[in-house]
């Protein structure tokens, strides 16, 4: 249980004082295994703020009275407040602040790209450049100290009185079991369907153990289960069950399937042998736990490996692969580091551990040995024209500058899309390319009545927060609807 | 859940399990799999469904122990005893209009998931020829299952022990040469028998559906592992098919694409007591 926390000995401010903030002190460094050592396990390699370095980063914060950090927050964490009880030891009323925004503060204090959002607000980069509050180690900080100190959470939070509404969720990852926390602290009754044998999506087959540990994700899980929701696993809406049947048997259904089908380039030799998507890498090794000895699911040991893309999964494939023991670890990627759309700390600590950028370089096709197996790429060299829709410079292919670069490996990780499993069971939903699903986004209303849908389904592979994002909206959505006597349903123009 | 209320072994190796699944045996159609994990750490594999029952909740399976996880599925579980994990039915099921006759063949292990598709296409008003092969008379089992969802059934075993001597692919031939109708061919088994077959439609231009059993990791269409090039395509045999056009798969591809963890397999049963057992076993 709670143990005391001595504010005065961590430097804090005591009950009844006022808080006089140190911000032109430097921001705290987050102690992280050593290069050497990490490179030999899978722990994570931030290993958090102590209370007294938790507590001394609080106590840089200005709690202004009109936060930039809050506004530049997607679910508007009312960071000040949650910084505030740091900064006076209060740490399990910190996290509980977090959670009325935030289902996932464990998740989103490891995960979020708080460089371009919270932190790059934060009025001390005004007078301290590039000292900005470390608000996501915080809310770390502030969940973690929560699940080890602090018991009966689930039931300690205000739950309606029961509905007798039901609601079908589709998918256990952000979205699903943000959404599905809020349905229920409504009083709602819901069950949510996943289709892997563990809940928890993207953070349990996409996300490595040394960026978030998977013990801290079924601590989130079990503790979406403990406020009342049905978790069913290996149920695949629209195999399984039809959705007609979900549809039948519940008020209304949030599909939060995520975007899990693999892009491939569509290049010669993408289906030799040691060409892998970065979902089957990563699922192998994050899921299916093929690092550990006792695992069944094997994985190939790569020597040399190229990963294609820069996005955040092709710095957690480069980084596993360092781990599993490659020789050789490299980054192809079509544009250079400006445009690389990975988390700053992932590029740095792959940097670190060894990684090689291959810049402005894309593959044209791969060369494969008398097996089957993967022995080269050949590549191209690229250079940056004129920004494109992205507003990212368009990489343009330099005539004659192709070569070969040697490999055992190959890993695309150039994107996801939705499965399109839903959209080919559900006559009459409206998708954008075929998978991606449309809805009103004031609503969250799909094109058929009774079906919402949020998270990285509606959008194409997003942030984890714009996903839990998602599934709190929705989940005032769909209580409003299931409430209104009308049932009116507003789905989005087509 | 997934609790196995049968278990026989049909002959040596071949095991039939009946899994408790309520929503997959209801669910199930013709030509879909579903996946298994046996303990939480094992991996996940695909099988196909060789029967179902929805009224009792049921689903049948028949697997050859292959592999570290089959051996052990067949060795170390008995009924009574529960599956970590039981995911299906998955795929697109397999296509059971009216065409006429279809010829439908099933070689060795392929002999149990031709089951519900001859009744399926049966039940759709087709005149059923089934051709079953085996290695050897006591490699045997389900002829009488099939018998009976057939409307004749021709067996075949290699070594002429049982039935007409040579392979599926023979008997195939011999009733082309007698000028039998043949509007379709359904061919599941080794993948060598798949593209046999496949190779001897083509000149006739029978359309032929085959069965690809590949490398999966989750069934759902994520992790890509089970990709093969079908015509100037590349599809996903979890979601886009099992059941592919015979002529239009790139076979050299795929069978490449399964040996690509041959090694770590062989690791894997020799670090395994209960595949190792098993193997003396058979040695005896």
């Amino acid at each position: 249980m709670s143990e005391t926390i001595d504010i005065a000995a961590l430097g804090g401010v005591k009950e009844g004082e006022k808080k006089r903030p140190r911000s032109k002190e430097p921001r705290l460094e987050i102690a992280c295994q050593s290069v050497e050592a990490r490179l030999k396990n899978y722990d994570e390699v931030a290993l958090g703020y102590s209370p007294a370095e938790a507590v001394a980063e609080a106590m840089r914060c200005l709690e202004c009275p009109k936060p930039r950090c809050v506004v530049a927050c997607p679910v508007h964490i009312d960071i000040p407040t949650f910084i505030g009880h740091i900064s006076r030891g209060r740490f399990v009323e910190a996290a509980e602040h977090i959670r009325k925004y935030n289902n996932l503060p464990a998740v989103c204090g490891r995960v979020c790209p708080q460089e371009n959002l919270c932190e790059a607000a934060c009025i001390i980069n005004d007078t301290n450049p590039k000292n900005p509050i470390a608000i996501g180690r915080l809310e770390r900080f502030s969940a973690d100290w929560q699940f080890a100190h602090s018991e009966r959470r689930a039931d300690s939070v205000a739950k309606a009185p029961a509905t007798g509404y039901k609601v079908a969720v589709i998918g256990s990852g952000p979205a699903g079991l943000s959404c599905s926390a809020d349905l229920a602290k409504m009083g709602h009754t819901v069950h949510l369907f996943e289709a892997l044998h563990k809940a928890g999506g993207v953070l349990m087959y996409g996300i490595p153990e040394f960026r978030l540990p998977k013990a801290i994700v079924q601590k989130e899980v079990e503790y979406v289960q403990a406020l009342g929701v049905e978790l069913e696993c290996n149920v695949v809406v629209g195999r399984t069950m039809p959705v007609q049947e979900v549809l039948d048997e519940f008020d209304a259904l949030f599909v939060a399937s995520g975007a899990g089908y693999p892009n491939m380039m569509g290049i010669p030799g993408e289906n030799l042998n040691g060409v892998y998507s970065a979902n089957e890498f990563l699922t192998r090794v994050n899921l299916m736990k093929a690092w550990t000895s006792g695992a069944g699911t094997p994985i190939r040991k790569p020597r040399k490996v190229v990963v294609v893309g820069a996005g955040f999964t092709a710095f957690d494939v480069v980084r596993i692969s360092l781990r599993l023991g490659a020789e050789e670890a490299r980054i192809v990627y079509r544009r250079s580091r400006e445009e690389m759309p990975g988390r700053g700390e992932e590029i740095e600590h792959a940097l670190e551990e060894g990684a090689i950028f291959t810049l402005l370089t894309n593959p044209v096709r791969y060369i494969g040995d008398e097996n089957g197996f993967v022995k080269a790429v050949e590549v191209q060299r690229m250079e940056l024209g004129e920004p494109d829709s992205s507003g990212r410079r368009r990489p343009i292919p330099v005539p004659g500058s192709n070569y070969i670069i040697e490999c055992d490996t190959v890993v695309v990780s150039i994107g996801q899309t939705p499965n399109v499993l839903i959209p080919s069971n559900l006559p009459g939903l409206a998708t954008r390319w075929g998978s991606v699903i449309k809805v009103n986004r004031e609503t969250y209303m799909t094109t058929v009545p009774k079906v919402f849908a949020g998270g990285d389904a509606i959008t194409g592979a997003a942030t984890v927060i714009l996903a839990t994002r998602a599934g709190r909206e929705a989940a005032r959505a769909i209580d409003a609807y299931v409430r209104d006597p009308n049932r009116g349903w507003y789905p989005p123009a087509v | 859940m997934y609790r196995i209320t049968g278990k026989k072994v049909l002959a040596t190796g071949v095991v039939e399990m009946t899994i408790e699944a309520p929503r997959v045996a209801k669910a199930h159609k013709p030509g879909q799999f579903l996946m298994v994990m046996n303990r939480e750490e094992s991996e996940r594999i695909p099988l196909t469904i060789a029967d179902s029952n929805p009224e009792k909740g049921e689903v049948t399976i028949v697997f050859l122990e292959v592999g570290r996880s089959t051996i052990e599925l067949g060795e170390e579980f008995q009924v009574g005893d529960h599956l970590f994990a039981v995911l299906g039915p998955l795929g697109t099921p397999t296509h059971l209009d009216r065409v006429g006759t279809v010829v439908v063949i099933g070689g060795g292990l392929g002999v149990a998931p031709i089951y519900p598709i001859c009744k399926g296409l049966r039940a759709s008003g087709n005149r059923v020829v089934t051709i079953i092969g085996y290695r050897r008379k006591d490699l045997m089992f389900w002829d009488d299952k099939l018998r009976s969802a057939s409307d004749e059934l021709i067996v075949t075993t290699d070594d002429g022990s049982f039935g007409m001597k040579g392979f599926v692919s023979d008997a195939l031939k011999k009733l082309h040469d007698e000028g039998r109708p043949m509007d379709r061919v359904v061919a599941i088994g080794p993948p060598v028998m798949m593209r046999a077959v496949a190779e001897m439609t083509r000149p006739w231009g029978v359309p032929t559906t085959v069965s690809l059993n590949t490398i999966m990791i989750d069934g759902t269409g994520m992790c890509g592992g089970c990709r093969v090039g079908i015509g100037d395509e590349t599809k996903f045999v979890c979601v886009d098919g099992p059941d592919f056009d015979g002529h239009k798969v790139h076979w050299d591809e795929m069978f490449a694409r399964m040996k690509v963890y041959q090694k770590e397999e062989r690791e894997a049963i020799a670090s395994s007591p209960s595949c190792r057992l098993y193997f003396e076993t058979l040695k005896r």
